[in-house]
């Protein structure tokens, strides 16, 4: 009989006064004992709403029940089969408006904990594979035979590693080329260590090395190498997974003050280069006593997190609109004001103000109040009059969004784009302006989820192999 | 990992390296840039392209080792691989159809990257005057390079050890005022530096391309820490650049944004030379 207890099982946490000094992970994880009595929790729904949630549709009622039997590696096999990044969706995926939103358990009550879950399984099996248990053997080994088809996967982020992983599955000989030195894409740029370690991201990646995918870093395509340059390569099919790296400002005088970042500056500093080690790593981060982050997303809550934890003593985030509209996850935000993080709502930053130095100083705002519903059906702030006021700030990190990074696109006239930069495609196949282009992932869509990026590359891989297989060549 | 092939002490704390980088040389031109990260831990650093070779597979850096990276980078040997090399960054020197002759102007180590412009104006059949400037004759380097790609070499130095005493800019009005007709003024040195010629050809309406190289992090326009505001307008020197139109560049700006780390700079320079320190007296 299921435990019919409302509440998911609580994961330990580091307390939050402890964690806002130091970058390891915030939520430790299920025991053996936590996650067999969350199992319990689990109906085994035979309609399974919750897959129907799951953008790569993985069996959760299946690997639920092996855990409740104790079979964590085979629940580990079971995910697998769809989620090649299991250890990564556990932490950063937002169950809540996914498959948790749909367990039935939820309508009286709590879900079951389904990223809790997951994340336990593939924890689980990296260390029984540290241990010295045959990573293959755990791992689902249905690599078909060997294709020779070269395919080229470029942007080792959530989408091109699917993609990727995907392929590799279907026998595919795959190739990933990565920009930056290491492989990974927002998942080591942008997600910061103490929500997703970026040992684990490693370890995910290891796992794709094992089925044959080939990574290749300091690629910038685009640059180092064309679509052509591949092709003379002998690639016959590619997927651009490039992400959303455009990095947008407000356009409000003082944003080009010293102490100004981009959010993507401030994390790539901080996550890739490992800034918070600095002066033990080489790349440094300014931090100033007050840092205001402007924006009210994950990225702008990790951005805050991040330089709480480097040592400001104020960290605001300054956002123009309501908590209620806020587009960052519900657990983001509380783990946020654990920290200490001070949230300055209804507040619109007007201008950056600096020293004589040309360093940031403050951010002058006016307060806001909620006027009549805009575009986005969200209620349109509206500033009032002779409300405006200076919050203190030498750090400012502008967090209002991405947009796909042009520099692919601009190499290649005959890939179509969106106006604002999204690679156009076929929704169902994915399938660019390019014959045996595929694209996927943020790159299409502008800035979504790790989870979307990786159901557009499952599609995508997908649409691959059929295609190389009309031209006989899958 | 990428090998040093040869290295080359050309000046005080000024080397050369050839680097085996097949990828980066088949597709480099003038004006571009790379990145390189030196070791683990290490941060990305830009260096523009001084050369390079599409047949043997190498391009050559040349850097002033000023903090930790170019001194740890100084410290290689032949033989010895640099962990990270990326490239070719940034948009390629784009010149006028037409032009027939050119003032390539390389202040101190911006010699480095006047180089290569020097060669592609001259392969384009453009008469140049290359107008180098250094602080004293010990210092200068690429004269002989400079002259064997067939351009007209002026140097000036600030204490007047070797060519005219005083700055570039110097040389290049008088050369003016002698009756030389430019077309465009090439100016890639310190900011300093190509602000002064920027102002000074902007009087006399030369177009003048400077070539920017401010802080970056991963040169494929995703951070925005390289932004350089050029007629009123935010860019991003890594992808619309590193080269600009030199009368539209805010050259203040630019200065006071390239001092950001400073501070840090000093400390990290300062822990390596302990740690250097340290290991000599061992």
């Amino acid at each position: 009989m299921p435990d019919m207890k409302p509440e998911k099982t609580q994961t330990p946490e580091q307390d939050p006064v402890i964690r806002a000094t130091n970058f390891n992970e915030v939520a430790l994880g299920y025991t053996v004992e936590l996650a067999k009595a969350e199992a319990q929790r689990c109906l085994g729904c035979k309609h399974r709403p919750c897959v129907a949630g799951c953008p790569v549709n993985v069996a959760i009622p299946e690997f639920i029940r092996l855990i409740s039997e104790d079979r964590f590696l085979d629940a580990y096999s079971k995910i697998m089969e769809t989620n090649s990044l299991p250890a990564v969706c556990g932490r950063v995926c937002p169950q809540e408006t996914q498959c948790e939103q749909l367990c039935v358990r939820g309508i009286k009550g709590e879900p079951v904990a389904i990223g809790r879950l997951e994340r336990f399984v593939a924890d689980f099996a990296m260390k029984a594979k540290e241990s010295g248990v045959n990573a293959n053997a755990i791992a689902n080994g249905n690599a078909c035979a060997k294709v020779k088809t070269k395919v080229a996967v470029i942007g080792s982020g959530p989408a091109g590693l699917t993609c990727a992983g995907d392929l590799a599955a279907y026998g595919y000989d795959v190739t990933v080329f990565e920009a930056f030195h290491v492989p990974g894409g927002v998942l080591v740029y942008g997600i910061p260590e103490f929500r997703l370690p970026k040992d684990i991201v490693a370890a995910e990646i290891a796992q794709l090395k094992t089925h044959g995918v080939k990574i290749k870093t300091n690629m910038v395509i685009g640059r180092t190498l064309t679509l052509d340059d591949l092709k003379s390569e002998g690639f016959e099919a590619f997927f651009i997974g490039t992400g959303a790296g455009l990095p947008s400002f407000i356009g409000i005088p003082g944003e080009n003050l010293n102490g100004v970042y981009s959010a993507n500056e401030f994390l790539t500093r901080v996550n890739l280069m490992k800034a918070y080690k600095y002066p033990e790593t080489d790349t440094p981060v300014i931090i100033g006593s007050n840092t205001a982050v402007i924006g009210g997303g994950n990225v702008a809550m990790d951005a805050a997190r991040c330089a709480k934890r480097l040592g400001a003593e104020n960290v605001s985030i300054i956002y123009r609109r309501s908590e209620q509209e806020m587009p960052a996850r519900a657990e983001e935000v509380h783990h946020a004001k654990e920290e200490g993080i001070i949230f300055r709502l209804l507040t619109n930053p007007v201008k950056i103000t600096g020293n004589e130095k040309g360093w940031a100083e403050g951010l002058e705002c006016a307060r806001m109040e909620l006027g009549e519903p805009d575009a986005s059906g969200r209620r349109r702030p509206v500033p009032v009059r002779g409300s405006e006021h200076i919050v203190d700030a030498e750090v400012v990190v502008v967090a209002i969004g991405q947009s796909p990074n042009p520099l692919l696109a601009s190499s290649e006239p005959e890939l179509k784009t969106q106006s604002w930069g999204g690679i156009i495609v076929n929704e169902e196949t994915m399938e660019t302006s390019i014959e045996g282009v595929f694209a996927g992932g943020d790159a299409v869509t502008g800035a979504a989820t790790v989870i979307l990026a990786m159901g557009a590359g499952k599609t995508a891989a997908l649409s691959i192999d059929r295609y190389l297989k009309e031209h006989g060549r899958g | 990992m990428y090998r040093i092939l040869e290295k080359r002490v050309v000046g005080p704390n000024v080397t050369l390296m050839k680097i085996d980088a097949p990828y980066v040389a088949r597709k480099a031109e003038a004006g571009q840039f790379i990145i390189l990260r030196v070791n683990e831990g290490g941060e990305r650093i830009p260096l523009t392209v001084a050369d390079y070779d599409r047949e043997n597979g190498t391009v050559t850096i040349i850097f002033q080792e000023v903090g930790k990276t170019t001194k740890m980078l100084g410290g290689l040997n032949e033989g010895e691989s640099i962990l990270d090399f990326t490239g070719p960054l940034g948009k390629p020197t784009h010149y006028q159809e037409g032009i027939k002759k050119a003032a390539v102007i390389g202040g101190g180590l911006g010699t480095a990257i006047a180089y290569p412009q020097v060669k592609k104006l001259r392969s384009l059949g453009v008469e140049v005057d290359a107008i180098i400037g250094f602080r004293n004759s010990s210092l200068i380097f690429l004269k002989d390079e400079i002259r064997a790609a067939g351009a007209s070499l002026h140097i000036a130095t600030e204490d007047g050890s070797e060519g005219l005493k005083g700055f570039v800019t110097e040389v290049l009005k008088k050369l003016i005022d002698q009756g030389a007709k430019y077309d465009i003024a090439i100016a890639i040195g310190p900011l300093v530096m190509m602000k002064a010629v920027s102002e000074m050809t902007k009087k006399l309406g030369i177009d003048t391309i400077v070539s920017m190289n401010p802080i970056m992090v991963d040169g494929t326009g995703m951070c925005g820490g390289c932004r350089v505001t050029v007629g009123g307008q935010v860019k991003f020197a890594c992808v619309d650049g590193p080269d600009f139109d030199g009368h539209q560049v805010d050259f203040d700006e630019a200065i006071r944004r390239q001092g950001i780390y400073r501070t840090e700079e000093k400390l990290s320079t300062e822990k390596h030379e302990c740690k250097l320190g340290g290991l000599g007296n061992a």
